[in-house]
């Protein structure tokens, strides 16, 4: 296993540079010169030529590119156009907010999704099963920052009992992570419930019946350790996407996390925070996803065989992936 | 004695039918009530979209500040907005923008997924690894934000929105098309029709096209919803379509600041791009059902 | 039918297991109702082995299921019968009485190795699981019985917390047998036991259950396709036809005086190296059970088949002692 795990974060490290260069290719498209957003239109072409010698930012795109990497290796990740503060203090003081704000999501979305699905399961041909998939599938046909609002509508504005807005306190965190955490619980709620019924069928299930086992003991032992696993590995992708979703959620209830900052860094040109903080969000998502696998593993005794010997990794935790989103 | 010669051996009662696969999964899925209604709600949303200009024939930006702010009733159905535009007419042009970027945006994943899952697929090894290797890159940044940073690069507007989150969704059809190539490729069935000199370009179309067929309707379903409720949000952050072109995430963004009084204008797009996505999300799973019945749950 | 069964019941030991006018249906919207087993009744004595012939979709599997109570309740429903156990009917029991029954007195080994075993438990434990429902033991003593368990089916004791997917189909099987026989039941229902496996590997099973039941003196229901599996192992045979029993008597009476055509049919439809005839298949399809014909279900592919056959449904009678055919124009030479 130990093998495996350093292999993966061996493997992290192209994907992470891969990102890097992504985000070089897009400031090459981007319209809009930084220089004259921070020293203004009016400014002095020299003055301008002067500011971007001191960033690079005259030279072709991989050389900037180069210079850029040697300097990250070495853990220097630059400073802020706008405000010349170093880039990884700024994003790391901005950062536990966000991370915050998505973990917690994402712990409203499991809890919910999985207990409504695992009713429905059980509830197969149930007005009970109707509903929890009618709720499941409208969770996941909203848009998030609507429903959002719709929250606020409701809780802040007509009935009072929480702030539109801000980020002060406990009462403030319950609004953004509602509304992320309940749409996300719509879509584990359609994959839990997918994966119990595909367990309830099983023909183990069959065999442990007639063993004489308990219903109880059925449910837990048998089927629902065995629901577990396509649901954790999905785990994983709702992180990344209630990450994302955090970015919009700051937009709206005016939270200063690192979604805001890249928001404001993408508008005014400020290169070094976006490099900074998309590196940050892509480092994060793909330890998680490490984490998920390994967790993964530990549950299902065939997937940690494989990964002893690490063979075919890739296409089991594919073939699992793709399992769990049909 | 032996009667079998003299009578006609009778084939079972049950009418043995030649019926092709496509036409077996027509029938199952117009069977499904629910996924009927959704198809039929999104040909409704396109024909009132299409319309529009017989609907609503003053267009989306006949100001008229006299007449904010009136609420749905008999006057204006959907009532008008702060500039005294009927939302009616707003909501109709939407569709049409909403709709043509989900189509504009899912073929344009469609057709670079398809490719690069079939060379990844089809040629393995070092192909497949180079391109396995540049969507992992993909994958480990969020797609809203993916989407985000190459629209807001691009410099924003309609088309780069659509350019965006047609990029974002390159690697589900990518990796849906992968697999069943794969698969197709290790088997034996392949390795006879190769035994008795198939070209390449038979097997692909006899063998692997109709495995790879189905997931591919169901993801492009799937991406459809998904790409409207990309371009929403990136219209909502003010990065896709501009004002004053009325799509419905840019609605949703304009009436925020009036959300306290009038939250009907932010209830009513919202409740188009719910009903537009719930109703391709309700056809996609029938869909689904319809031609893999045995996943049915 | 009644009548003569009961005329046969005082001249022998009481039934163990005594299934009487079983009905099995499967409804769904989509396909209507499927009548899979209709008004099939049977007995097994203690230590006897009955064996359950016929092909696929006959039924077979339905009445296992029904007996233990494993079926699906929708779609699966026992629209009438009896299954008399110890003095009790098993369809009327009560979920906790079949709970202890289960696994106990009455155990089963399924058709399908593969997919029978938990995949995320190791087999010693899936032994121990039942061991410890039913016996007064510590999980740990349970655990030791398991591992014995384990070396009477053949398979060593140290490959106790290993996994299924570790395991051939054969010893998955072997596992499954374990299970089923850890807690001594009396009745074993065997659902095609080693269809899913190699020729080779099917003989140690069937060696394996023949030992197992001798030492024990369990009896069993053995449902297979295959007639020389029911040569080896059976002493009296039923063979299902359409969800019907078509004959029942002793492996004697069915493999030396055949009387039901269709009986006859499965045995032509064997080769035969030492009569050398060609293989004559029968002709068409069993018919679809959500659309039974009227009268013999058999009609439409028999060869006797006369006008009568197709008027009206056909009883089981008994045509030499003990010996019973569900056909007006009987093949077997009279007792």
């Amino acid at each position: 296993m130990l093998r495996y795990t350093l292999r993966r974060l061996l493997l992290m490290i192209p994907v992470l540079i891969g990102v890097t260069f992504l985000i070089f290719l897009l400031q090459s498209f981007t319209p809009g010169d930084p220089a004259s957003l921070v020293l203004g239109n009016d400014a002095e072409e020299e003055e301008k030529y002067e500011w971007r010698e001191k960033y690079d930012l005259n030279d072709p795109l991989i050389v900037q590119y180069v210079k850029y990497m040697s300097r990250v290796v070495r853990g220097d990740f630059g400073v802020s156009y706008r405000t010349n503060k170093n880039v990884t203090l700024t994003i790391l003081e901005r950062w536990p907010t966000t991370f915050l704000v998505a973990v917690l999501s994402v712990s409203i979305s499991v809890f919910l999704g999985m207990m409504l699905g695992i009713i429905a399961a059980l509830n197969r041909n149930n007005w009970v099963d109707s509903f929890a998939r009618f709720l499941g599938m409208l969770g996941v046909s909203m848009p998030n920052f609507w429903f959002a609002l719709l929250l606020i509508m409701t809780f802040a504005l007509k009935l009072k009992i929480l702030p539109v807005s801000g980020f002060y306190g406990p009462e403030y965190w319950i609004l953004p992570t509602a509304s992320l955490g309940i749409l996300g619980a719509a879509g584990l709620l359609r994959i839990t419930r997918s994966s119990v019924l595909d367990c309830i069928n099983a023909d183990y299930v069959r065999t442990a019946r007639s063993k004489g086992q308990k219903e109880g003991k059925i449910v837990m032992h048998h089927i629902l350790r065995n629901a577990l696993i396509p649901i954790v590995t999905s785990i994983g992708g709702y992180i990344a996407a209630a990450l994302g979703g955090t970015i919009i959620m700051e937009q709206i209830f005016a939270i200063s996390g690192l979604g805001k900052l890249m928001i404001t860094a993408i508008n005014t040109r400020d290169y070094p925070l976006l490099r900074g903080s998309v590196l940050l969000i892509a480092t994060t998502t793909s330890v998680i996803n490490l984490i998920v696998d390994l967790i993964y593993a530990q549950i299902d005794p065939r997937v940690k065989a494989a990964f002893k010997n690490s063979i075919k990794v890739r296409r089991l935790s594919e073939k699992a992936a793709s399992a769990s989103e049909s | 004695m032996n009667n079998v010669d003299q009578k006609e051996v009778k084939i079972n009662r049950r009418e043995i039918r030649k019926r092709s696969m496509m036409q077996e999964s027509l029938e199952r899925l117009v069977r499904n009530k629910t996924a009927m209604a959704g198809f039929a709600v999104i040909v409704t949303v396109a024909i009132l979209s299409a319309l529009a200009g017989v609907i609503c024939p003053e267009g989306y930006d006949a100001q008229d500040v006299t007449k904010a702010f009136i609420r749905p009733g008999k006057e204006y159905i959907l009532g008008t907005d702060n500039l005294g535009r009927s939302m009616l007419a707003r909501v109709l042009y939407g569709g049409r923008i909403s709709l043509t970027i989900g189509i504009i945006s899912t073929s344009i994943s469609a057709a670079l997924g398809i490719i690069l899952g079939s060379l990844a697929g089809y040629y393995g090894n070092k192909v497949d690894n180079i391109i396995m290797r540049t969507l992992d890159v993909f994958h480990a940044i969020p797609n809203t934000l993916l989407a985000i940073a190459i629209s807001s690069a691009m410099g924003g507007g309609i088309v780069n929105a659509m350019i965006a989150v047609g990029i974002s969704g390159v690697p589900n059809f990518a990796k849906v098309v992968r697999a069943p190539i794969l698969a197709v490729k290790e088997s034996e069935f392949v390795e006879a029709a190769r035994s008795i000199d198939a070209t390449n370009a038979r097997i692909i179309f006899r063998h692997i096209l109709p495995n790879v067929l189905s997931p591919i309707i169901i993801t492009i379903t799937g991406q459809l919803a998904g790409s409207i409720l990309a371009a929403s949000s990136l219209s909502f952050l003010g990065l896709g379509v501009q004002p004053p072109m009325p799509e419905w995430g840019s609605l949703i963004a304009n009436a925020r600041q009036y959300i306290r009084d009038y939250s009907y204008l932010v209830s009513i797009p919202g409740l188009a791009i719910a009903a537009v996505v719930l109703s391709m999300n309700l056809f996609g799973d029938g869909l689904r059902d319809a031609l893999d019945p045995k996943l049915k749950n | 039918m009644e009548l003569q069964k009961e005329q046969v019941l005082e001249k022998t030991d009481e039934a163990l297991l005594s299934v009487k006018n079983l009905t099995t249906y499967y409804i769904t919207r989509e396909i209507g109702t499927c009548k899979a087993v209709n008004d099939v009744s049977f007995e097994i004595k203690s230590g006897e082995t009955l064996g359950l012939v016929g092909e696929t979709g006959a039924g077979k599997t339905t009445i296992a299921y029904s007996i233990l109570r494993l079926l699906q309740m929708p779609p699966a429903k026992i629209i009438s019968g009896e299954i008399m156990w110890n003095g009790e009917d098993l369809l009327k029991m009560s979920a906790a009485k079949m709970r202890k029954i289960r696994g106990h007195e009455i155990s089963m080994v399924f058709q399908d190795p593969m997919t029978a075993l938990n995949p995320i438990d190791p087999v010693g434990d899936q032994i121990a699981e039942v061991i410890y429902l039913h016996k007064k033991v510590s999980r740990a003593e349970a655990k030791k019985l398991a591992a014995e368990m384990l070396e009477v089916v053949g398979i060593p004791k140290e490959r106790f917390y290993e996994y299924p997917h570790q395991f051939s189909g054969g010893m998955k099987q072997r596992v499954v047998i374990a299970i089923a026989l850890a807690c001594n039941p009396k009745l074993l229902i065997a659902d095609e036991p080693t269809t899913a496996l190699d020729v080779t590997i099917q003989a140690q099973v069937l060696e394996l259950m023949n030992d197992l039941k001798r030492k024990n003196g369990t009896s069993v229901l053995l449902i297979t396709h295959d007639l020389g599996i029911i040569a080896e192992m059976c002493e009296r045979v039923a063979v299902i036809y359409a969800g019907q029993i078509v004959e029942l008597g002793t492996a004697l009476d069915i493999f030396d005086n055949t009387a039901h055509p269709y009986t006859i049919g499965l045995f032509e439809s064997l080769p035969s190296v030492a009569s050398g005839r060609r293989l004559i298949p029968i002709p068409g399809m069993m018919p679809d059970p959500s659309n039974l014909p009227e009268g013999c279900k058999f009609a439409e592919r028999c060869r006797y088949a006369t006008d009568e056959c197709r008027k009206q449904e056909i009883e089981l009678v008994e045509v030499t002692p003990g010996h019973y055919c569900r056909c007006i124009h009987s093949r077997c030479k009279e007792g």
